[in-house]
């Protein structure tokens, strides 16, 4: 073998660009949000400087964990038509330099967040990785469908991370950022398995929409939006809550609760005839309920600080 | 096949290389900023080496020789 055939072009070589995508760089900027509301809005001063480090190192143990999870599942990815072009199934990245970079960077993640901050924030961003790729990405998620439900746990770490970096223990209204991260989860990704329907079918993960049947999918998204706003609401009555908080969660969860309703209330054929407008909708509209409470919770910790409220 | 100063392959993984240089670069900084914010949280700092360390001294005034 000659240097020439070691080094030949390969097609579609990966660009750094790949790499980053490994990482799942959307997903991690919803944990670099929830992460750095859980750290502002917490009780405790930090060093701007360690605080930023804190959340650099959880956002990159998130996407550690998105490099293992993309190593696991590039079978499946590849099936799907919204996964198919992501760097490991499309070819550009090898699944062992997924494998690499996943474990490094959830190392290094984990070992500097305790440096930067303590031991409880560390163990429970380890505690997250290993929840992600291990028990929802290898176990869950091609076994339950409830994959969705217990998988989510791992999306609702984040703040109570961030709040862990910050106080160095974790209290009620940190594991009640996680109740509604946690809570918000499936009904979020259930009006994506409604109209992204073929999708999950082809690559056989058993999502409520194959092993249930759309109807009871319907039912499921509004009974945990019915469990998911006495969460809301809850937070809102705790040491973070406020004025601007509860607004908020009132209206928000109402139009949400709504939303529901009426997913509950259509069947296939009259949602095949608008090509899922309200199941789109509450999708998009889920997205915004999300960032919206937590950027409620920082307003709130800004009027506390300025001696408002 | 002739060594080449710079050979097609390091066009070709140019941004690849150019990538992990800075966010290596970008470490550092942080590292260097961690260190800082650390160490000037821990409170005034004594130099331990050739300087007199007050709490040493005995009360009585006979510091030793």
């Amino acid at each position: 073998m000659t240097d020439a055939t070691i080094i030949e072009a390969r097609e579609g070589e990966a660009r750094f660009g790949d790499y980053v995508a490994l990482l799942k760089p959307r997903v991690m900027s919803l944990v670099v949000f929830t992460a750095l509301a859980g750290l502002l809005v917490a009780p405790a001063s930090i060093h701007p400087m360690i605080g930023f480090s804190a959340i650099l190192f959880i956002a990159i143990g998130a996407g550690a964990s998105g490099a293992l999870n993309m190593w696991w599942d590039a079978d499946i990815d590849a099936v799907m038509r919204r996964t198919s072009k992501r760097p490991v199934p499309a070819g550009r990245v090898g699944a062992d330099e997924a494998l690499a970079i996943g474990i490094a960077l959830s190392g290094m993640s984990v070992v500097m967040l305790a440096l930067a901050t303590n031991l409880v924030a560390a163990g429970l961003l380890a505690f997250t990785i290993f929840f992600y790729a291990v028990i929802y990405t290898m176990w869950l998620k091609r076994w339950t469908p409830q994959n969705i439900v217990i998988g989510g746990a791992a999306g609702a770490f984040p703040p109570v991370i961030g709040w862990a970096a910050a106080t160095g223990s974790v209290s009620v209204e940190a594991w009640l950022m996680f109740a509604l991260i946690f809570m918000w989860t499936p009904p979020h990704f259930w009006a994506l398995a409604l109209f992204m329907k073929s999708d999950y079918d082809d690559a056989g993960v058993p999502m409520l929409t194959v092993t249930h049947g759309r109807k009871a999918t319907r039912a499921h998204i509004l009974i945990y939006t019915a469990i998911l706003a006495p969460a809301a609401l809850a937070l809102g009555l705790t040491s973070i809550g406020g004025p601007v908080y509860l607004a908020v969660a009132i209206l928000m969860n109402g139009w949400m609760l709504i939303g529901a309703a009426r997913i509950w209330r259509r069947d296939e054929a009259v949602a095949e005839t608008d090509k899922y407008a309200v199941e789109k909708s509450f999708f998009r509209f889920s997205l915004y309920y999300l960032f919206a409470h937590f950027a409620a919770l920082l307003a709130d910790a800004a009027l506390r600080s300025g001696g408002i409220v | 096949m002739a060594i080449r100063a710079t050979h097609e392959l390091h066009k070709r993984r140019f941004s690849r290389n150019l990538g992990v240089g800075l966010a290596l670069a970008a470490f550092i900084a942080v590292m260097f900023g961690l260190t800082v914010a650390k160490v000037s949280n821990t409170g005034p700092i004594q130099g331990f080496d050739h300087v007199v360390r007050p709490e040493l001294v005995p009360a009585d005034g006979t510091a030793a020789q």
